[in-house]
């Protein structure tokens, strides 16, 4: 028997077929081109002496001894760099009120965090550049620290910044009114308080840099780690005065980013500044200890929530109160601040309720700062409603699965406006939460628990639905000022030879871009895949755009192609017209071959018609242009976020004796709207979860009480492993966008998204015979036996 | 040098003549006592495929083979490998011997960034060497100690399990196909 012809059945139809990743095999061949590989000619090494305070007066710096050292190039303080950078700040115009210090490459008086780069050594190799570190004499006057949450509130207390008045960064609030009224006559209230630790993105290559200003040309190329090339473009001419087009920053293979490599980093900043004094170019790679004193942490929240229900189990209303904690400074351009905004707004997405109210707050404390992860926002606000829903299902006496059939939004009601002000073009909660009971076998999984309990086994199941935010139109940073764009380029050629050439904005790291790009482009153009060559990350050559963060990618890349595809695609058409004496509207194009659109029988090969246009062009009618190259961009409109969502499930074991944790196995629904290639969202959720698993059970950058961090190495700071993590299920739901020709929203946040939050509710359900819970993230097995009272 | 006290650096920049032979070829070179292996791989030697991800022995990234077994090229030095064999992720790759395992990560995307991945194949090498039919559990309990934050692990756990039973098909019973 033969199956029904699918659209996937059509020639060089690759919009939704699971192929694999082109450039992937220079990778496994061991011939990536990773920033931490390049070597340019006369290319010298940084190193950076970094404070061993976290707040303290810079009395002075001695540099004389090491100034004399052979092979040092060139030491720097901040005072040095301070006289070509333009210092920056980490505010936001629309979110009012908000403050944050100033910032320099290097500091010029003050530390704010143990860690920080205070002296920079250029030297021929990284190694002297260290010895030489130890060479210079900085004296410190110790000021007081500012590490807890709460003694960084207190009225009167030390103060991060000495000028202000006190450590608040910014305070938000938001209220539809009725809250106390639905409270009021709620027949059901749910309350708990949760804490989230800080963690880190550990991404496998550490951070890496090679910054080479020719002052003959005046040109700054800087090769970077990042995932925004045209941000630091932008940031990297304004800062140091160069024009924008003599800066050309290029980002070849990238070990590892998750949004951790688009902010700007001090040590950063400061190399492009020795390459420019120095007028060479200058290398810098973090090491792993750096990376865990100066990449941004993630997270660190404290949430007080409490939930409504009436007497069915109806939400009716949320409060919720989220401080959050994010170092000296707010990080710059994005701000450490849209982590705790998304944490308000995305609390109770996935439900229909429309009571509610919210405060933010967001401290400044002397740790390294805090900023956008992987799922910005997504996973303390998950983990919070959905414990909430549980602990009301709880109480009621409700199922997990039946009280959130209850009350998420039907899928026939979109749009939907949230009670937080999210506009949702259309979700499919009820789809997915059949779909997980199915994929779960909960029926099974709860008879097992039963029976297993009986003999001294503890089980958990937790499931938790979330909402992601994807494809940010310019509402996101564009209103708040920052120079981050939301429209995305392509310029798309056709060689000589018929073959694609595709230069475009967004980015690579490993995700797939390139794949899904050439995809789009040999699926609109009808041409075989291998055909298209994808060219992404040098801001010489590919037209400026947002680039790849927060899940963009796919919805506004994959539609910028495929519009300047078809645009490509009307103007060689024009031209086999013009040769074969036709209407264009008569003609297409099948694997490279100009075909008659209504029988298929082919006319010419398309690199017939580029050999005529770039070689023959006298033979075509006079006054033709053939226009072989296009450039198009697009910018999202419609709605500000294409939202996506989708629910995890999983099951694992509490060993109520060592307080350790099993993971069994975890599910994951999903709807990302098109699927351009299966397998790489499949791979996009399972890193994802994993990451979120790492969240849940592992990761926490702890702080000593003068503001040290004690576990700054991959030997103390735990990351998940092969060997605990579990196999991921996987299953799709599919609702396109209707704002674009693709339909594709974002799929990279949501793993990470609902992961820790259903590891909360199943180990919580596993100790539902115990009447402990658990509230706060990682669940360490400390925390486990704490609960337990057995320890 | 102005009055500069020498001894406090140059110790450290004394080097060393070592040999090795390197991806079949005999290669000699000037290393620093305290210089690592996958340093001198990557810098003297310009094999960049080796990685280094945490220079401590806890990430896997820069697994080489030394004298036929994966050892941690950032937990030796140079000088301590005077004499042996290496073969790296590129020799191993254009001798073949690790083609089916590239193959099948490559059919599976059982890679994101790519940057653990030579330490990975280095590693299942191993593993397939040892042992033809691991289990998915053995197969998890020999990456323990490979990194990686791209993907979830799973697809590098169904190409390891893939490739050994294509092997075993094959009937290399013994082990791979070198
Ligand atoms: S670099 Fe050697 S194990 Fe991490
Ligand atoms: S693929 Fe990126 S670390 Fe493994």
């Amino acid at each position: 028997m033969t199956a029904p012809l699918t659209s996937l059945d059509r020639p060089n139809s690759y919009i939704g077929r699971s192929v694999p990743r082109p450039n992937a095999k220079r990778l496994l061949a061991g011939r990536g081109r990773y920033i931490s590989d390049l070597r340019l000619p006369r290319m010298l090494y940084a190193a950076f002496l970094r404070s061993p305070h976290a707040h303290a007066k810079i009395v002075s710096i001695n540099t004389e001894q090491v100034r004399a050292v052979e092979g040092v190039h060139l030491v720097a303080t901040g005072t040095d760099l301070a006289k070509i950078c333009t210092p920056w700040t980490g505010t936001l115009d629309h979110f009012k009120g908000m403050t944050s210090a100033p910032q320099l490459p290097l500091p010029l008086d003050r530390v704010v965090w143990a860690g920080q780069a205070v002296v920079a050594v250029v030297a021929e190799s990284r190694a002297i550049a260290e010895d030489a570190l130890e060479l210079i004499e900085v004296d410190y006057e110790d000021l007081p620290v500012v590490v807890d949450l709460d003694a960084a509130r207190e009225a009167g207390g030390a103060l991060v910044n000495p000028g202000s008045v006190n450590n608040t960064c910014f305070r938000s609030q938001l209220d539809n009114g009725a809250v106390d009224d639905a409270f009021a006559h709620a027949t059901h209230v749910v309350e708990e308080e949760f804490s989230f630790g800080r963690h880190t993105a550990v991404t496998l290559e550490p951070r890496a840099i090679v910054a080479d200003y020719d002052p003959a040309a005046g040109m700054l190329t800087v090769h970077h780690g990042t995932q925004t090339p045209y941000q630091f473009q932008d940031l990297y001419s304004r800062h140091y005065n160069i024009p924008e087009a003599r800066v050309r920053v290029i980002a070849s293979d990238i070990g590892g980013s998750f949004g951790m490599k688009l902010h700007v980093y001090h040590e950063d900043m400061a190399v492009v500044g020795l390459s420019i004094l120095l007028g060479r170019p200058v290398k810098y790679v973090a090491d792993r200890i750096e990376s865990f004193v100066s990449d941004i942490h993630a997270r660190d929240h404290r949430v007080r929530a409490r939930m409504a229900l009436d007497a069915q189990g109806e939400i009716l209303a949320m409060d919720v109160e989220d401080l959050t904690a994010i170092g000296a400074f707010s990080t710059y351009p994005r701000t450490s601040v849209v982590e705790g905004n998304q944490v308000i707004r995305l609390m109770g997405a996935p439900y229909r309720f429309k009571n509610y109210r919210a405060t933010l707050e967001v401290i400044f404390q002397n740790k390294v700062q805090t900023s956008q992860y992987r799922a910005v926002g997504h996973p303390i606000a998950c983990a919070v409603t959905e414990r909430l829903v549980d602990m009301a299902a709880a109480k009621l006496g409700l199922d997990p699965f039946a009280i959130r059939a209850q009350n998420v939004i039907p899928d026939g009601a979109y749009p939907q406006t949230s009670p937080t002000g999210y506009r949702f073009e259309a979700l499919s909660h009820q789809a997915c939460l059949k779909r997980l009971h199915e994929m779960m076998d909960y029926d099974g999984l709860r008879a097992e628990q039963a029976d297993l309990r009986k003999r001294g086994i503890y089980r958990g199941i937790g499931i938790a639905a979330f909402v992601e935010i994807t494809n940010p139109s310019p509402a996101f940073y564009g209103v708040g000022g920052a120079r981050i764009s939301s429209q995305d380029g392509a310029i798309l050629s056709l060689t000589p030879s018929g073959e694609v050439r595709c230069l475009i904005s967004v980015t690579e790291q490993g995700q797939g871009t390139e794949a899904i790009i050439s995809q789009i482009v040999a699926d609109q153009l009808g041409l075989a895949q291998e055909h298209v060559k994808v060219i992404t990350g040098d801001t010489e050559m590919t037209p400026h755009g947002g680039a790849t963060w927060a899940c963009r990618g796919a919805g506004i890349g994959g539609e910028t192609a495929l519009q300047a595809t078809r645009a490509l695609k009307r103007n060689i058409l024009e031209i086999a017209a013009l040769i074969l004496q036709e209407q264009p509207s008569a003609l297409d194009i099948i694997d490279g071959q100009v075909v008659d659109a209504a029988t298929r029988n082919q006319r010419m090969p398309i690199a017939e018609i580029a050999r005529i246009a770039y070689f023959r062009s006298d033979t075509l009618p006079p006054g033709t242009q053939a226009q072989l190259t296009v450039s198009h961009h697009f910018a999202p409109q419609g709605y500000p976020f294409a939202f996506t969502n989708g629910i995890q499930g999983c099951s694992l074991e509490v060993d109520v004796e060592t307080g350790l944790i099993k993971l069994l196995k975890h599910f994951i629904v999903e709807d990302c709207g098109r699927v351009i290639n299966p397998m790489l969202v499949d791979e996009q959720l399972r890193g994802g979860i994993v990451q979120g698993l790492g969240a849940a059970l592992f990761e926490e950058c702890r702080y000593s009480d003068t503001g040290q961090l004690v576990n700054g190495s991959l030997a103390d700071y735990l990351v998940p492993m092969p060997m605990e993590m579990p196999d991921i299920v996987i299953g799709h739901v599919e609702t396109p966008t209707a704002d674009t020709e693709l339909g594709a929203k974002g799929v990279g946040e949501a793993g990470t998204a609902a992961a820790s939050a259903c590891v909360l509710n199943a180990v919580n359900d596993a100790l539902a015979p115990f009447a402990v819970t658990i509230n706060s993230i990682p669940i360490t097995p400390l925390k486990v036996l704490t609960a337990l009272k057995r320890f | 040098m102005s009055g500069f006290d020498d001894s406090l650096l140059n110790e450290a920049d004394e080097t060393v003549r070592v040999r090795f032979v390197v991806n079949g070829r005999k290669v000699a070179c000037e290393v620093a006592p305290r210089e690592t292996l996958v340093d001198c791989l990557r810098d003297k030697l310009e094999l960049t495929g080796t990685h280094a991800g945490c220079e401590m022995g806890a990430c896997g990234a820069c697994l080489v083979q030394l004298d036929g077994r994966a050892v941690h090229s950032c937990l030796i030095f140079a000088v301590q490998a005077d004499g042996a064999t290496i073969d790296t992720i590129e020799g191993l790759s254009e001798l073949g011997a690790i083609a089916d395992l590239q193959a099948e990560f490559h059919r599976r995307n059982a890679l994101q960034c790519g940057f653990c991945t030579p330490g990975m194949l280095v590693n299942a090498h191993e593993l397939l060497s040892q042992t033809a039919q691991p289990s998915r559990e053995e197969i998890r309990d020999a990456l323990s100690g490979n990194y990686c934050r791209c993907t979830g692990y799973e697809a590098i756990v169904d190409a390891i399990d893939a490739v050994a039973s294509e092997r075993m098909k094959a009937g290399g019973a013994g082990g791979g196909v070198t």
